[in-house]
């Protein structure tokens, strides 16, 4: 499989993306716009909470390339954060009361300053979030130490597993990846990751496959320990739950296969209004590979900027940050459904 | 072209209230009750209905219990055995009666 961009895909401009979403469905059936609802729960303009947590991606090369990447990575995207940039974002952290920086990707740990950036950001004493697809883990020996590495900096790992079986995981995420991922898991757990007592956290995301929602979380999350333990010895800490939002491939799958309009229109039925008060674009900024700045990394991938004046973290003021109107559009009722959705996952 | 059965229909199915309110409410209050977690989880209420939806062989029940059990985070494996288990009970109902069709056939025969 390849990515959008590498297979001359329309839906790789963010452009396009954005006006499909606009457009279609929501003429068609006469669904109301995003903004709507929001008005209607009276909290348009969306605005922060305060901000305490920096999602930045590192960049969109990865070695996978599954099925509903809304940043649309994979081996040929070759858009990488420099040391300079990561040198931005510490300046910009320094004295900033933010306490969690989430890097992400594309494979974070595929940056050749990965290990570099988080002994900085551990240095300032900053929680570090990676979101590890696992498989790089054992992808190449070079990163076969990763384990050790996120143990000696406490980084916490947040992974995707979107089932506890081969079939499910390996149809979404590429062949073999759900094998490679339980060795990965394997060795995270051998470093003390995910077990009772200890502080090295291992959080597992679960998104679902196909056009559907995600099951309520706690319920999945007994079934994903049961199953993983009984059948790997595998242990973890929490399961997110997570909805695909209808941003790049994901958006291409809807439409590819004829599930777009219905699950367009189940997004926007589900909408809850105490979902959409708990967003987490509220509470956090968003950094992309060339350190230009979003109110979330599905903004960002649909090149939605923050205004000029402080629209690059070189330019970072948090009192701007903090006063800024969050941009929306249709894909965020894919955070707003049912139980809302996150990063964290469920958001009620 | 024109069938009995139509898609759409499903998301209208609140819609018999229009004709009978009270009886409606008292249904669909009734529904959400039973698929509520209790002495059996959601998840397990959603594959028996699965079952079920098959026995009575509902295009519409088939069309939202296979989506919410995809939902509730079941594999396609326990929905196939769900399917078994209803086409096992239906073949062994029909099969059963053979019972009654043997203790005829011998107080009829020499």
């Amino acid at each position: 499989m390849k990515s959008l961009k590498a297979s001359g895909n329309l839906l790789a401009d963010s452009a396009i993306q954005i006006k499909t979403l606009h457009d279609q469905v929501f003429d068609n059936l006469h669904l109301p716009l995003f903004e709507q609802k929001l008005e209607a729960a009276s909290l348009f303009p969306l605005k922060p909470t305060g901000t305490t947590t920096m999602q930045i991606n590192v960049g969109k090369m990865c070695n996978q390339v599954c099925k509903h990447c809304h940043v649309d990575a994979g081996p040929d995207r070759k858009e990488i954060m420099t040391r300079h940039t990561m040198q931005q974002c510490l300046d910009a952290l320094v004295n900033s009361q933010i306490t969690t920086v989430d890097l992400t990707g594309g494979a974070p740990e595929m940056n050749p300053d990965f290990r570099w950036f988080v002994e900085q950001l551990t240095a300032l004493d900053k929680h570090v979030i990676v979101r590890c697809n696992l498989t790089i883990i054992v992808a190449n020996p070079k990163y076969n130490d990763l384990p050790v590495f996120f143990k000696t900096h406490k980084v916490e790992v947040v992974s995707s597993l979107p089932f506890y079986n081969a079939d499910k995981t390996d149809r979404q995420r590429g062949k073999g990846v759900f094998e490679d991922s339980v060795k990965a898991l394997k060795m995270l757990n051998a470093q003390g990751y995910g077990a009772d007592g200890s502080r090295l956290i291992l959080n597992l995301v679960y998104n679902p496959n196909g056009a559907f929602m995600p099951a309520p979380q706690k319920g999945l999350e007994r079934q994903f320990k049961k199953v993983l333990y009984d059948e790997f010895g595998i242990v973890f800490n929490e399961l997110f739950a997570i909805t695909n939002i209808p941003v790049s491939r994901y958006l291409d799958y809807l439409i590819s296969s004829g599930n777009y309009d219905g699950y367009m229109e189940k997004l926007v039925n589900a909408f809850n209004p105490t979902a959409a008060n708990g967003v987490m674009c509220r509470s956090m900024v968003s950094v992309g590979w060339d350190g230009l700045l979003y109110d979330c990394d599905f903004n960002q991938m649909l090149d939605m900027k923050f205004d000029p004046a402080y629209n690059h973290i070189s330019l970072y003021n948090q009192e701007l940050v903090d006063k800024r109107e969050i941009l929306t559009g249709q894909h965020c009722y894919g955070c707003t459904a049912g139980a809302g959705s996150s990063c964290g996952g469920n958001t009620i | 072209m024109n069938t009995y059965y139509n898609p759409e229909d499903l998301k209208k199915f609140g819609a018999i209230g229009e004709f009978q309110k009270e009886l409606a409410d008292k249904f669909f209050s009734y529904y959400g009750s039973v698929f509520a977690e209790g002495a059996l989880t959601a998840r397990e209420k959603s594959l028996i209905a699965l079952a079920v939806s098959h026995t009575v062989q509902c295009p519409y029940c088939i069309d939202a219990y296979t989506t919410d059990t995809l939902e509730k985070g079941c594999s396609e494996a326990e929905m196939m055995e769900a399917v078994h288990v209803a086409a096992a009970i239906r073949g062994g109902a029909t099969l059963v009666h053979g019972v009654q069709m043997m203790n005829k056939a011998k107080d009829l025969s020499m």
